[in-house]
């Protein structure tokens, strides 16, 4: 069967059935690499996208409970010409190892950055308590963080 | 009669001594030597055009046997070739490993790829800048020496200018390399030296294509394998049909105990794959060992002993004598993204795309286990989730390979779960830890120490079997392969930094490598370092307590190597650390110290910590590195994997351990496995003393012995008790607290 979504401000029609995790139509249908799976278990946030503004865990959303949700995934933050303050944060920051967790980093904060008007450093520690990542890049992390905030005057 | 005395320093200068020293060279050394030994990888790869071609429209292209893991090795490389190259980092192009171009060099791991692959491409670069120095002086006329090389442009002094796209087709650089041109001194570096952004992360932060999981090949298939649920169990029977009746199965493949499935859709192989586990019936299977009582077994199996270092001088009947056991548990690799690999099978044939650590190595085992020569299989490298070893990269890419066969023409890819991943990817090897020392006169007379571990080597190409997973599950199966150890002067393996750099007058340190492995394990970043680092450093605190000693005037006055003297005064300053300081009972603080494999850099870490004195919980507050790694290549690059290292090392250190019982492995997810959260992180500072006339030294691997140390040290600081069993978990710090 067919299922519509929401995808990055376009509407996109899947062939997959109801119960399908999200990340698997993401990655495999519409082609989109950013969200990742790490554990399908919600244990380690690789796979975190923003439905209606709220980051969800991708590995396991069933596609079939979104209806007409806003499905947002990094590839909706920008471009590389136009990267969103956090993308080129992390750059400048160079903050990747590996980078398989940094898709999560980035969407969970981008919902910090959204939801609150002023960021410190531990409100950024504590928003990304859930996304685990094994190479040790958390503190630049945080710094690209912060530095987008400053950037978009949330600091 | 006048005889001459046969002294040591007289045997080893006369005749005598060169004999002895070739034949006990290995054979295929032997052989080399009629080629003279080039530097580096330049010696099992002697073509100049092996390492660098350049084109017609003015670019090189760069091949390195080098593998990206997420630790900036390509971006170096490029920066090495470009600099000796005098091209724009614009200008030139590094690929990726695949077995039917690039250079073999073998491994990527052990902080060796500057070492070998760096060296490699600085003499080459150097070189064939010569060659096109010496074509553009007979095309423009001039004396060669007086032509200036800028940005690919090479001009004589009367203006005249040939570039090196217009000499690119008549330099030969097919030829064998002659390491004899000089590379630039580093007063002259433009490019080496510069903290250059790496190559890889724009497309990590965009969501573009950079992993091997995220290859996407026309007519792609989805696969997924099933693990028995014990080492050693066999597969009775399954029922296929459950499997089959998924929607887009497209075959099930079961070949003796090796079990998969591979579907049109990813989601329906997973589906299918849970199918398959509530239809299967396994029999027998291993009985693990106790852990409660692991490490007495470990030390009471059979074991090849040898002897790592021995240094002999009369300790005196009044030394008093400390010791002290050490224990470190099995450690998962636990990568965020579970192994992933995609193989095609065409015609006879095999293209496998895979995250492993050597493509050359991984051919050599897929074909064992494929049955068919090695050509037939090329190896393409593609970055995966950050990998610190031999993890389960090389398992997946004969898993796909086998599901593959079942589908001829049709891209497969196979992505472990996570609970393959936990429970199938090898560990870092559980050890144990015996050391003793002699104090007289406040200074440390005789170290004894002795080891018990598996081998950390049991990667893919051992001569003497498979070390592929699936090879040993199918009906025609194969044995891994014998077990080995890195010889110490290459760094060893489970003795990695066993010896201590100490200046010790008697010493003997002592190596029980124990062959019967009921755990599967392998190399994890360090190998035996952090072990054995661990136990040491950990114990030259002991002794300097019993000494009533400071630990950093401690550990300087038993040093005589000058680097590492510096790195230990560097970061007693960068931390402001204060001779004689008293822990109070929730803060410590440590210090450690040591040169990685005893041949590469040079690393000092002081740490801080808090106890949180109700649940036991340790937090590692803030934590100063001092680094000399030689000539530094690219300042941020290496500050990042110090940084990284320490930071990896604090969650093994405070949290990590494979739990298992007698039955199999218990660590199946990420709540068997916790490992350091973002507000448990502690805040890092890394300085490094560049060298620049020194050649530069591996470092991705250097923070990490010091810093579990250094841990261990500042928590025993703060509590007054001496924990000697890893990890430091709230638990055992608890109960250690009473
Ligand atoms: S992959 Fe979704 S939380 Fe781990
Ligand atoms: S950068 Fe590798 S997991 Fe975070």
């Amino acid at each position: 069967m067919a299922i519509n979504l929401k995808v990055n401000g376009s509407s996109r029609s899947v062939p997959a059935e109801p119960d399908t995790p999200l990340l698997y139509v993401l990655r495999n249908d519409l082609q989109l690499n950013g969200a990742k799976f790490g554990c399908g278990l919600a244990q380690c946030g690789a796979c975190t996208v923003m439905v209606d503004g709220k980051p969800v865990r991708s590995c396991v959303t069933q596609i079939g409970t979104l209806g007409g949700a806003e499905i947002t995934t990094i590839e909706g933050l920008g471009t590389a010409q136009k990267p969103h303050p956090l993308q080129k944060a992390f750059i400048d920051e160079q903050a990747v190892q590996c980078g398989y967790c940094i898709n999560g980093m980035i969407m969970s904060a981008k919902e910090l950055l959204d939801r609150k008007a002023r960021v410190s450093e531990a409100d950024v520690r504590d928003a990304l308590a859930g996304n685990l990542c094994r190479c040790g890049t958390h503190n630049r992390i945080v710094a690209a963080i912060l530095r987008a905030a400053k950037e978009m005057g949330r600091t | 009669m006048n005889a001459p005395t046969l002294t040591r320093r007289g045997f080893n200068k006369g005749a005598g001594g060169i004999v002895l020293a070739f034949s006990l060279l290995p054979a295929e050394v032997l052989a080399q030597a009629a080629a003279a030994r080039l530097p580096g990888s330049l010696n099992n790869n002697r073509l100049l055009d092996a390492w660098i071609r350049i084109n017609a429209d003015g670019t090189a292209t760069v091949h390195t046997g080098k593998v990206e893991l997420g630790q900036g090795i390509l971006t170096a490389l490029w920066q090495i070739a470009a600099e000796e190259l005098d091209l724009p980092l614009s200008r030139v192009t590094i690929t990726q490993v695949d077995t039917s171009r690039s250079p073999n060099e073998g491994f990527t791991f052990g902080s060796q790829s500057i070492e070998n692959s760096g060296v490699a491409l600085r003499l080459a670069g150097a070189e064939a800048r010569a060659i096109l120095i010496e074509l553009a002086a007979k095309k423009l006329g001039a004396d060669a020496a007086a032509l200036k090389v800028a940005d690919g442009v090479i001009s004589a002094p009367d203006g005249k200018r040939v570039t090196y796209g217009e000499l690119a087709a008549e330099a030969n650089l097919k030829r064998e390399a002659s390491a004899k041109v000089r590379p630039k001194p580093a007063s002259e570096h433009k490019i080496v030296g510069k903290s250059i952004p790496r190559l890889d992360i724009p497309a990590k932060v965009m969501g573009g294509a950079a992993y091997v999981q995220d290859l996407r090949l026309p007519g792609m298939l989805h696969g997924r394998v099933v693990r028995p649920p014990r080492y050693g169990a066999k597969l009775e029977s399954v029922d296929e049909a459950a499997a089959r009746r998924v929607p887009g199965v497209v075959a099930v493949v079961r070949d003796g105990s090796f079990l998969g499935v591979i579907a049109e859709r990813e989601e329906n192989a997973v589906k299918a794959r849970a199918a398959l586990i509530a239809g299967a019936k396994w029999s027998g299977g291993d009985t693990l060992p106790d852990p409660a009582k692991l490490y007495e077994h470990l030390r009471s199996r059979p074991a090849q002993t040898t002897v790592s270092s021995e240094k002999k001088a009369t300790v005196l009947a009044s030394a008093k004598v400390i010791e002290a056991t050490y224990n470190k548990p099995y450690m998962s690799h636990a990568s965020i993204g579970p192994s992933c690999a995609v193989a095609q099978f065409a015609d006879g044939r095999y293209t496998v795309w895979s995250h492993g650590q050597g493509m050359f190595p991984l051919r050599v085992d897929l074909a064992k286990a494929l049955k068919v020569p090695p050509p037939q299989i090329r190896c393409i490298h593609f970055e995966g989730s950050g990998c610190y070893g031999h993890n389960g990269a090389d398992d997946a890419a004969l898993d796909a390979a086998l599901l593959a066969r079942a589908a001829p023409g049709r891209p497969v890819r196979v992505q472990w779960m996570r609970d393959d991943e936990f429970a199938w990817s090898p560990y870092g090897c559980a050890m144990s830890m015996k050391v003793k020392g002699a104090l007289d006169g406040g200074k440390i007379v005789h170290w004894d120490y002795e080891l018990w571990s598996n081998t950390h080597s049991m990667r893919p190409a051992n001569p003497a079997g498979n070390n592929l997973l699936a090879s040993w599950h199918v009906a025609d199966a194969q044995k891994h392969g014998s077990v080995t150890n890195v010889p110490i002067q290459f760094g060893g393996g489970s003795d990695r930094n066993a010896v201590p750099l100490y200046d010790f007058p008697s010493q003997r340190v002592v190596n029980h490598l124990v062959g019967e492995m009921p755990l599967r394990a392998s190399a994890l970043r360090t190998l035996g370092a952090y072990s054995n680092v661990w136990a040491s450093e950990c114990f030259m605190d002991e002794l300097a307590l019993a000494a009533g000693a400071d630990p950093v005037a401690f550990r300087l006055a038993h040093m005589t190597d000058p680097r590492a003297k510096a790195v230990i005064e560097k970061v007693a300053a960068m931390a402001n650390w204060k001779p004689g300081e008293k822990g109070s009972l929730s803060r410590g603080r440590g210090i450690a110290f040591s040169k990685y494999k005893n041949l590469a850099c040079y690393v000092a870490v002081i740490a801080d910590v808090e106890i949180d004195r109700a649940s036991g919980k340790v937090r590692v507050r803030e934590a100063w590195a001092a680094t000399d790694a030689g000539l530094v290549i690219n300042p941020d690059g290496l500050k990042n994997q110090i940084e990284g290292g320490i930071v990896q090392t604090a969650s093994w250190t405070l949290l990590e351990e494979v739990r298992f019982d007698r039955n199999g492995i218990r660590t199946r997810d990420w709540s068997g496995y916790p490992i350091l959260a973002m507000p448990d992180v502690p805040k890092v500072s890394v300085e490094l003393i560049n060298r620049p006339n020194e050649r530069p030294l591996g470092s991705g691997e250097g923070s990490q012995g010091p810093a579990g140390a250094a841990i261990g040290n500042a928590v025993a600081h703060a509590t007054g008790k001496r924990l000697r069993d890893l990890p430091l978990d709230a638990a055992r710090v608890k109960a250690a607290l009473g």
